[in-house]
């Protein structure tokens, strides 16, 4: 066969006739979703299916002086009741810690506490009955005795003398902290025209999927498997999790999701009541399900992005960047969670302060520390957003100072489209990024002159706008370097098996799932472009560990890049075999043939010689009239995983546009703007509103999002109530650009697009405030950025 | 035991007293395209037209419903009343994991329904972005949804009478391929 290369199979040109690349395609499951005819997990239901509901730890820390579930066994409809020493006989406890974090520590977590409670929210006992309703019955009716213990919750005494110690056979609070130093940190700063620096907060907050975490575990005693129904983004890794925690063959354990509604990284981790779920169904040999309530939700979902960071960068005169100079503090909750750590986002931190810039002389520090709240681990875009807060935060101050154009000095100090490939000062490789065009386009769509002269003129009457910009660097396609290398079980390949069935009509099943980001539909797109069928004529198969190739699921924006181009490869593999098939009923050489919209044609003259349809047919039913010994194996599989490079970094900068009212302190969003470099962008429409559902998301970090505990622990944000997620009301015309650089990993060329929208939204909402109250001498650097820390920052308010 | 018309069909039930529409209907009656989001009345994931006007069916309990006319989504959608409202959603990707979707068509079909009353013109971007305010959506970021009614009420009044408020055009994406 000829030479695959981009240009050979079409990447690059969008006229072939069954070119899927590029074009906004609609979702082929979207009918579904706008019918109400989806199956999420709840809408499963199974015979002689039980119920569970939890009881949660009402305090931040206490020890579990006796359980008595005499009248919880009583009430009507009840079943059983578990503690954590019951599901201990049948469920091994895990340690969250990655090798490669040198130092990193944690402690054995259970499915339900032996002994103490460590955060409010926490699972203590399980109650198990035919119906919810009667499992929280259950619930209310028991009777645990638990001593309150002193809590430690603030992170920033947590290493101090004194400090409760979590978990006393670790020694101290202390679970990571790591330190990235390159260049002369004290000689860049002695020698510095200018240095700026600041207090940044970034606000503990958490996912808030519509859907809630959700799943059923159905245990056959017949024949020893174990099949999860679950709200997963890694139906594989959880397969691994529940075989070893349940010591299980991985072969007995079948994880299946279908729609999944909504996950942003939240799902994809290891709950102690969904092993618990797992545990008891083992136990009583009956599907158990369990679905979160919004409270619990908010209790005992992942937290993300509680940081404190201080920070320094020096400039010299011309508005350079010298040096960078990082130290951030984390508390992550009692436990790492499993088994991506907690210490993950800290670390992150360290690999994407200064992202976008090129200097030499780097200093950040990740310190990470336990705390009795609950775990926080990886959200959506981890550790992008904070970093690029600080990094963003640091170069309008710096221009400030200097009396610069915010622009000018990015301008100045972004790394240039050529110099690549480039490494940066905290040791992160780039292939390709467009960090000038990415601004140029920016500017094309943003019209600046006209803002500023509105920004002047609504000044004079009182009216205090903004504009801020936020340059990011994001990272996706993770290798084994993520998490292989630390000795998780997450599967950085992923793997499509390519079939054709008797009428020409194609099945690809793909380990990457689908969690509304059109997963499916892109694969179908990439599969039909491979192999050379209408897109309608492609089946794709996701979420179900018994039928789709080993892979590691949805993270890190892995879906495009890796999964894609697995089902790429198998694409055109099948197309091989195809034509192998149609070359030996033709009398012709398979390089002479193609395959365009179904048909077997001519490759010179585009002549139809066969339908795919008459090609099944007398492959699968008369076998007999082939050559003996001609291969016909109309299915393909293959694996993909990047090799040159650790991630596949992408880029982008974003621009909002803001109205403060002083008076309220009220943040106005007037509009916003994000140009991304995804690599190549396989559907524009779902990149588009990807990215959108990004910055809205940064948004609500920026401005409305914050798990709010009391000093004894007490989480004060447990409904929609008190916990604010953006509303269509509040949310601003958003514009997406694009600038297409390909990663040259794959033939394909994509890189993940989920989280820009996320990494950049608050740094440029921060300087778009910051800009706007430039005149009344304010300034904010904590998020959320609440109308009361706003009226602070005026003075208005003590 | 409570007898009530759901989707045009009459069914009766016996319900316990604490037993919320939602519930009912996904539970009793197997119609699960509505959804329960928070259960306290804020995301609107619950939404479904009672008697006419929507309601959140975390907050209705069944047994108050004697005699009342339900429809849900899954029997908006077998009338065809919106099937043009799906089909912008569908073509503008204004769906993505689906699980507010139900709700957000069912507010939607409010809009539609309601927007020419006492004379008023058709409703404005904002206009629309109020309407389904109570409507969390966690995914998209709205304005595909926003468009999607848009063009749903456009395409069903192609009249002059656009626009009581301004509606800024930048709609699609400013992709230079
Ligand atoms: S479930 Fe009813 S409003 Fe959220
Ligand atoms: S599409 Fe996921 S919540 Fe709206």
């Amino acid at each position: 066969m000829n030479e695959i290369t981009p240009a050979s199979i079409g990447l690059s040109r969008e006229d072939l006739p069954n070119s899927y690349i590029g074009r906004s395609v609609p979702r082929p499951n979207a009918p579904k979703l706008v019918q109400g005819r989806a199956t999420y997990t709840d809408d499963v239901v199974l015979p002689r299916m039980l119920h569970a509901a939890f009881l949660r730890s009402p305090y931040a820390h206490a020890r579990i002086l006796s359980v008595d579930s005499s009248a919880a066994r009583q009430v009507p409809g009840v079943v059983r009741v578990f503690t954590g020493a019951d599901l201990a006989e049948v469920c091994d406890p895990w340690v969250a810690t990655l090798d490669h974090l040198k130092g990193m520590k944690s402690a054995p977590q259970h499915p339900l506490p032996l002994t103490r409670a460590t955060w409010q929210g926490e699972p203590i006992v399980a109650v198990v009955a035919d119906t919810r309703a009667a499992a929280e019955d259950g619930v209310a009716a028991l009777q645990v005795e638990f001593e309150p213990l002193p809590a430690q919750t603030d992170m920033e005494t947590a290493l101090a003398a004194g400090a409760v110690i979590i978990h006393p056979e670790l020694g101290d609070n202390l679970v990571f902290t790591r330190t990235a130093e390159t260049g002369d940190i004290a000689g860049a700063f002695a020698q510095a025209h200018k240095v700026v620096e600041a207090r940044f907060v970034t606000g503990r907050h958490t996912g808030v999927t519509l859907e809630p975490r959700s799943i059923i575990a159905d245990y056959n005693r017949a024949d020893g498997t174990l099949t999860v129904h679950h709200s997963t983004q890694a139906p594989h890794m959880m397969q691994g999790v529940f075989a070893k925690q349940l010591r299980l063959a991985e072969g007995d354990v079948r994880v299946i999701c279908k729609d999944v509604g909504g996950s942003f990284g939240i799902k994809v981790h290891v709950y102690p009541d969904e092993v618990a779920v797992a545990a008891m169904a083992r136990i009583l040999g009956r599907p158990v399900k369990f679905i979160a309530d919004r409270f619990e939700a908010f209790a005992s979902d992942i937290h993300a992005r509680d940081h404190r960071i201080t920070a320094r960068l020096a400039v010299d005169a011309e508005g350079r960047v010298l040096a960078f100079d990082v130290d951030d503090l984390t508390g992550i909750g009692p436990y790492s969670v499993y088994p991506r750590t907690s210490a993950m986002e800290g670390n992150q931190v360290v690999n994407l302060c200064g992202g976008p810039y090129d200097f030499k002389n780097y200093r950040c520090t990740t310190t990470v520390v336990l705390q009795n709240k609950a775990p926080t681990c990886q959200y959506r875009a981890v550790g992008h957003p904070i970093a690029t807060a600080v990094t963003e935060g640091l170069m309008d101050l710096a221009a400030e100072a200097l009396g610069m154009d915010p622009i000018e000095i990015r301008r100045r100090n972004l790394i240039r489209d050529d110099a690549y490939p480039f490494t940066s000062p905290a040791g992160m490789r780039f292939e390709g990024l467009s960090h000038h065009a990415s601004l140029a386009k920016l500017l094309e769509m943003v019209p600046v002159e006209r803002i500023r002269a509105d920004q002047a003129e609504a000044r004079a009457r009182g009216v205090y706008r903004g504009l801020g910009f936020a340059a990011f660097i994001e990272l996706t396609n993770p290798s084994p370097f993520m998490y292989g290398i630390g000795g998780a079980r997450i599967s950085a390949q992923d793997g499509c098996t390519v079939r054709m069935d008797p009428d020409g009509s194609i099945v690809a099943s793909s380990g990457v799932t689908e969690q509304g980001q059109g997963t499916e539909a892109i694969l179908a797109q990439i599969v039909a472009h491979g192999v050379g069928v209408a897109v309608n004529r492609v089946k794709i198969i996701t979420g179900d560990t018994q039928t789709t190739p080993y892979g590691g699921g949805t993270w890190a924006c892995r879906g495009a890049g890796i999964g894609g181009e697995a089902a790429l490869q198998s694409a055109i593999a099948l197309k091989q075999q195809i034509l192998e098939v149609a070359g030996a009923m033709l009398q012709a050489t398979p390089e002479s043939l193609d395959i365009a919209m179904g048909s077997i044609t001519d490759k010179a003259t585009g002549a139809e010689r066969m339908t795919l349809h008459e090609l099944g047919r007398i492959v699968y039913f008369r076998g007999d009239t082939l050559p003996r010994d001609l291969q016909r194996e109309l299915v393909q599989t293959r694996h993909f995983i990047t090799k040159e490079y650790p991630f596949a970094f992408t880029n982008g900068i974003q621009a909002s546009w803001v109205e403060v009212d002083p008076a309220t302190g009220l943040v106005k969003l007037l509009e916003h703007w994000c140009v991304e470099d995804c690599g190549r962008v396989i559907n524009p429409m779902l990149v588009d509103e990807q990215v959108r559902g990004g910055i809205v998301q940064g948004i609500g970090g920026a401005l409305y999002e914050n798990c709010i505990y009391d000093e004894q622990g007490n989480l004060l944000t447990t409904t929609l109530a008190d916990y604010l997620v953006p509303m269509s009301a509040e949310m601003p015309e958003m514009h997406v650009g694009h600038v297409e650089t390909p990663t040259r990993e794959s033939l394909l060329g994509a890189k993940g697009a989920g989280e820009a929208g996320t990494a950049g939204a608050p740094g440029a909402i921060m300087n778009a405030i910051n800009d706007a109250l430039r005149p009344l001498k304010a300034r904010v650097h904590e998020q959320p950025f609440t109308p009361e820390r706003i009226l602070r920052a005026l003075g208005a308010i003590a | 035991m409570i007898t009530l018309t759901v989707n045009g069909e009459r069914v009766t039930r016996e319900v316990e007293p604490r037993r919320h529409l939602i519930d009912f209907l996904r539970l009793d009656l197997g119609l699960t395209g509505s959804h329960a989001g928070c259960e306290h009345g804020v995301c609107g994931a619950c939404t479904v037209r009672l008697d006419g006007e929507i309601v959140r069916g975390c907050l209705v309990l069944a047994a108050s419903l004697d005699g009342a006319d339900v429809v849900t989504i899954e029997g908006l959608s077998d009338s065809g009343e919106v099937a043009d409202l799906q089909a912008n959603f569908v073509a503008r990707n204004a769906a993505q994991c689906g699980f507010c979707t139900p709700g957000m068509i069912m507010t939607a079909a409010d809009l539609l329904a309601h927007e020419r009353e006492a004379g008023r013109g058709t409703p404005s971007r904002a206009e629309i972005r109020e309407h389904l305010s109570g409507n969390y959506c966690r995914c998209t970021g709205y304005q595909a949804i926003v468009d999607a009614v848009e063009d749903t009420l456009k395409a069903r009044h192609p009249v002059a009478d656009l626009g009581r408020g301004t509606a800024p055009a930048p709609r699609s994406s400013e992709a230079t391929r």
